[in-house]
Order: C-alpha cells, then sequence, then structure tokens
C-alpha cells in the first residue's frame, strides 16, 4: 500500500506529464492512480448516507484514445471483508421459520462501483469474472464447499440481492467522470448503514475493453461522536457498562418516584 | 428529533420511543405490572432488533420495578424473605435463559422463538384473565357477592416436603414450588426481557396462596433483581444493553406511570383486568400475525460467528 503522500505526488506529477516531450519511440505504458484526499472518515450519529469522491489520473494516456474516449474506469469502494450467514425461511405448519443456511466467508460488508459508463459496455464478461469485479461477479466462497452447487447458487443470488435491496452493494453508472484527457472524478455512494473498519478503494483501468491496470488506497471509515464512545464501552468494558445500566434505570426510577410522586 | 441508538446501530425518533414509554408507563401504572410485556414487542414492530428490544427491555423494567417496589416497602406490604427465595431461583432460571438465548441466536432460530414465546405465554394469560374477569363482570351486575377462594384451602403444592415459614405472607409453604416459580421467571426475563409480573402475580395468588396486598410488592422487589442480573448478563455476553433507549423508555415510563396509576384507582378491579386482558391479547395476537403472514424477504443476512 502506499502512503497518500505518493499519491498525491502521483497526481501531480501525471498532471505535467503531457508537458514533458514523450522521449521513448515505443508509446509507454498506461497505468493508473487515485488518491484519496483523507485516510479515514468519521461518520457521526446522524449518519444518513453520503457520496464519497475520489480523484485520479492515468498516467500517459493515449492523446487519441482519450479523445475517442475508449478509456474506461471502474471505481470500487469495497468494505471490510466478514463472514456471513444467508438464511432462508420456509413454511412448517404455516410458521414462517429459518431453515436452511448457507456461510460465506470473506464477504465484503459493502460494495460501491462507479463507472464510466454501464458495466456491460465497458468489457467482456469473462473479463469481469477474472477481475472479481462488479457485485454480481464477486466470488463468494461458502464455507462448506460440500453443498450442492445449485443450493449455493441459489444462497449467493440471495445474498447480492440482500445486499444491494439495503444499499450496501452499489452500482453509480456515470460515477466515473474525465475532468481532462487524465484526471477524472469517482462518485461512490456510502450507505447510510456502511461498516466501520478499513475499505479498499480500487480503480481499474480498461483501454478499448481490454484490462490495463489496477491501483487501490485505503480509507478508514469510523464512527465519532458520544455514540461511539458509548458503543465502545459496552464493548470493551461490558461488565461496567451492564452496572452503569442498572445504575442509570434504578436512579430513574427512584427520581421519577421523587418527581412524579402521587400517593 | 432523531437520535442514533448506539447499540442497535439505527436512528429513530426521540419522541415516538419517550411516547411509547409513557404510554407503556401509563399502563403499568393503571394495571401495576411492569411493562416488559409491552414494551420489547413494542420495540420489535418499531424495527429494533429482537436481541436488542429483549436486553434492552429488561433494562428498562428495572426503573418501573424498582420505583414501584420503593413504595410498597414504605407500606410494608413486601416480604424480603419470600422475595429472596424466589431471587435464588431466579437467578438460576436467568443464567439458563442466557445461555439458550445465546444458542438461540447462533441458530438463527432467536426471533422465532421469542415470538413464539410471546404468542403462547401472553395468549394463555389474557385468555385466562379475560374469562375471569368477564366472569367477575357479570357476577357483580347479576348483583351475586363474588366468591373469593378461602386462603385456607390447599392444593398439592402444599404437600411437597422442605417447608419454610414466611411470616410477612403468613405463609407455611415448600421452598421447592417457590424456587421453581422464581427460576421459571428468571429464564422467561432473559429470553422475553420482561420481569415477569403477568405470571408472578397470578401465579403467587392462585398456586401459593400469598395474601394479594402482599404479592405486587413481593414481585416487583425479586423482578428489579433478576431483570438486573439479566441486564448484567447481557450486557457482558451479547453487549445488547441500549442505555440511550433503556433511558429514553424509563425518562416516558416513569412519568406515565405516577398518571397511569391515579387513572387506575377510577376504574374498578374486574374492569381494569378485563381491559389488561383485552390489551395483552392484542399485543399476542399482532404477533402471531406476523408468524404466519408470508415476510417480504425469505432470505436474511446475519453475521456469522460474532452474534
Amino acid at each position: 500500500m502506499r502512503g497518500l503522500g505518493t499519491l498525491a505526488t502521483a497526481i501531480f506529477l501525471s498532471l505535467l506529464a503531457p508537458t514533458t516531450p514523450a522521449r521513448a519511440q515505443t508509446p509507454p505504458i498506461e497505468s493508473i492512480q487515485i488518491g484519496l484526499s483523507t485516510d479515514n472518515v468519521s461518520i457521526t450519529a446522524g449518519f444518513s448516507g453520503a457520496d464519497l469522491t475520489i480523484f485520479g489520473s492515468l498516467e500517459n494516456p493515449d492523446p487519441l484514445v482519450a479523445r475517442q474516449g475508449r478509456y474506461d474506469v471502474i471505481v470500487v469502494l469495497e468494505g471490510p471483508p466478514k463472514p456471513v450467514v444467508v438464511r432462508r425461511k420456509d413454511r412448517v405448519l404455516g410458521v414462517w421459520i429459518n431453515l436452511e443456511s448457507e456461510t460465506f466467508e470473506n464477504v465484503p460488508v459493502s460494495y460501491s462501483v462507479a463507472t464510466t459508463r454501464p458495466l456491460q459496455d465497458i468489457t467482456e464478461p469473462n473479463s469481469y469474472r477474472q477481475l472479481s469485479l462488479g457485485a454480481s461477479n464477486l466470488y463468494m466462497q461458502p464455507a462448506d464447499a460440500g453443498d450442492s452447487p445449485a443450493t449455493i447458487e441459489e444462497f449467493t443470488a440471495a445474498l447480492r440481492e440482500r445486499k444491494s435491496a439495503t444499499g450496501l452493494y452499489s452500482e453509480n453508472v456515470g460515477g466515473v467522470q474525465f475532468l481532462s484527457q487524465n484526471l477524472f472524478r469517482a462518485t461512490v455512494r456510502l450507505a447510510p448503514n456502511v461498516p466501520v473498519g478499513t475499505h479498499k478503494a480500487r480503480a481499474f483501468l480498461f483501454k478499448s475493453g481490454l484490462f490495463i491496470k489496477e491501483s487501490s488506497a485505503q480509507l478508514e471509515i469510523r464512527k465519532s461522536g458520544f455514540e461511539q464512545s458509548i458503543f465502545r464501552v459496552a464493548h470493551d468494558y461490558s461488565f461496567l457498562y451492564g452496572v452503569f445500566a442498572i445504575s442509570l434505570a434504578m436512579i430513574t426510577g427512584w427520581l421519577g418516584r421523587l418527581l412524579f410522586r402521587k400517593d | 428529533m432523531g437520535i442514533y441508538l448506539p447499540i442497535a446501530e439505527i436512528s429513530v425518533n426521540v419522541f415516538v420511543l419517550l411516547a411509547m414509554g409513557a404510554a407503556v408507563g401509563f399502563l403499568s401504572g393503571m394495571f401495576g405490572v411492569g411493562g416488559g410485556f409491552l414494551i420489547t414487542p413494542l420495540l420489535i414492530f418499531y424495527n429494533i432488533p429482537p436481541a436488542i428490544a429483549v436486553a434492552t427491555g429488561a433494562n428498562q423494567v428495572i426503573a418501573s420495578s424498582f420505583s414501584g417496589a420503593l413504595s410498597h416497602m414504605k407500606r410494608g406490604t413486601l416480604d424480603f424473605k419470600l422475595g429472596g427465595v424466589l431471587l435464588a431461583g431466579g437467578i438460576v432460571g436467568s443464567t439458563g435463559g442466557i445461555f439458550v438465548f445465546g444458542l438461540l441466536r447462533r441458530l438463527g432460530q432467536l426471533d422465532l422463538f421469542i415470538s413464539l414465546l410471546y404468542v403462547v405465554l401472553l395468549g394463555t394469560v389474557g385468555g385466562l384473565m379475560l374469562v375471569e374477569s368477564v366472569n367477575a363482570l357479570r357476577a357483580t351486575r347479576s348483583g351475586a357477592a363474588p366468591v373469593l377462594k378461602k386462603s385456607g384451602q390447599h392444593n398439592w403444592i402444599h404437600r411437597l416436603p422442605l417447608k419454610m415459614r414466611f411470616r410477612a405472607s403468613k405463609l407455611f409453604v415448600s421452598v421447592i414450588p417457590v424456587l421453581g416459580l422464581g427460576a421459571g421467571i428468571g429464564f422467561l426475563s432473559s429470553i422475553m426481557g420482561v420481569g415477569g409480573g403477568f405470571i408472578m402475580v397470578p401465579a403467587l395468588i392462585y398456586l401459593l396462596k400469598v395474601p394479594t396486598n402482599v404479592v405486587i410488592g413481593t414481585s416487583l422487589f425479586q423482578i428489579i433483581f433478576t431483570s438486573a442480573y439479566t441486564t448484567l448478563v447481557h450486557a457482558t455476553t451479547n453487549q445488547t444493553v441500549d442505555v440511550m433507549l433503556a433511558f429514553l423508555l424509563m425518562a416516558g415510563g416513569v412519568a406515565g406511570a405516577q398518571y397511569g396509576a391515579k387513572a387506575g384507582q377510577r376504574l374498578r378491579g374486574e374492569q381494569l383486568r378485563a381491559l389488561l386482558a383485552l390489551l395483552v391479547l392484542a399485543v399476542a395476537i399482532r404477533l402471531a400475525i406476523d408468524l404466519f403472514v408470508t415476510p417480504p424477504n425469505l432470505y436474511s443476512l446475519s453475521g456469522a460467528g460474532l452474534n
């Protein structure tokens, strides 16, 4: 992982790049860089989702290809991987009960994609699969590989559907815009229920449908404020927290009697 | 005004919660119950995850039962010895309940189990109360004097060994049913987030024949400790107690309870019981409908390992 300083300088270097005359005869290989203005985002109590802007640049772009708009960029903000259990409800004697379940390892908690164009216009489905790029191509690894492929497929589909429905997996077509020949801006969505932890921003560069290069940066999302302190205390000092909760209840009960007593 | 609940991790409206607390407090003051059996389902209807609704419900119950027990202590209608024995059973039951709670949560059956317990218990208690109070209402209308069970009447419970004397309750009874009742209430408290007053009160009156004036105070006394213990264990093992949520409910609750108690004095006993029965049945029916109606999403996700 590169430090932020390097990423920032990378942007400036690449901005200067077109002014310096090309020395080599063979066209240099394009490359991509992204930079984040901060390495951590704090969400407060009232967080109701936000757009995160990521800037990036192409290095050594071919001006002709760029003018024809044949460079495509896909930016992904991927949440921390966590194991997930998908459960299916079935009717037993008229009552809906969680019956079957499937556990998946290392499922990104969130996955927001921003692209220059619709995914199917950028490259072949096959190359998405190879790159494991896009919510529908993300490989979900079942914990128990012995289950029937049909079951795994069904639960994988359900997992993707639930994640999209809750806004954790999203796709923003047109969310990546070229500001100049080599500077672009990507807007990825942070869902209101965005998980805290280390998120990974990745940018993929495609030239005329061919994958060229990938670049990534890390972003720490954390909660801040009073509510977060409560959450931390509840987890780190759970016994004291419990004692506090009980004392609070008793004091409230006692005060309530004192203030509102009617007998 | 929205507020973010740190443990439940969702944004809720402060006034909805205060009103919810006040409404339940009003009812609990009116009927002399803790109100946990109303708070927990209400929170679940309000999309609070059931595991958090249960643990926070237990926390909220402490406040209302503590303020209630204080006034009973002052009036001398609290049997500490009986409460202590009930409590000993309660701690055992509550520990077992927490264990079952964690197990069901891992199996993904917690929500179902909570709903089923509520439907069965509230349905039974509400149904019995309704029948009893309607009969009482009919009896008073036809002019007949209400038939009271004689306190000297004995049943099988009084033939059990290990008898103990409870002076304040004028009772000489085996400790086995007392411990068993305490354990049962403790178990329900940890799984349902209730104090268990709605089961404890009739059980003390009808099964153990404790004089009615001592029952509520003693039941409240034991509920304070059982729910405090439940709160503590939920806080340490499951981290599901949301103090912010609990405090809002309590604040509304303690205020509402005092007005409820005043309003309750204007209604007659059997009318009160009939109304409470209807309320209990309504909650049970609402929860039962959810069990049978096709859910909008058949699939659900949950974190593995951490839950």
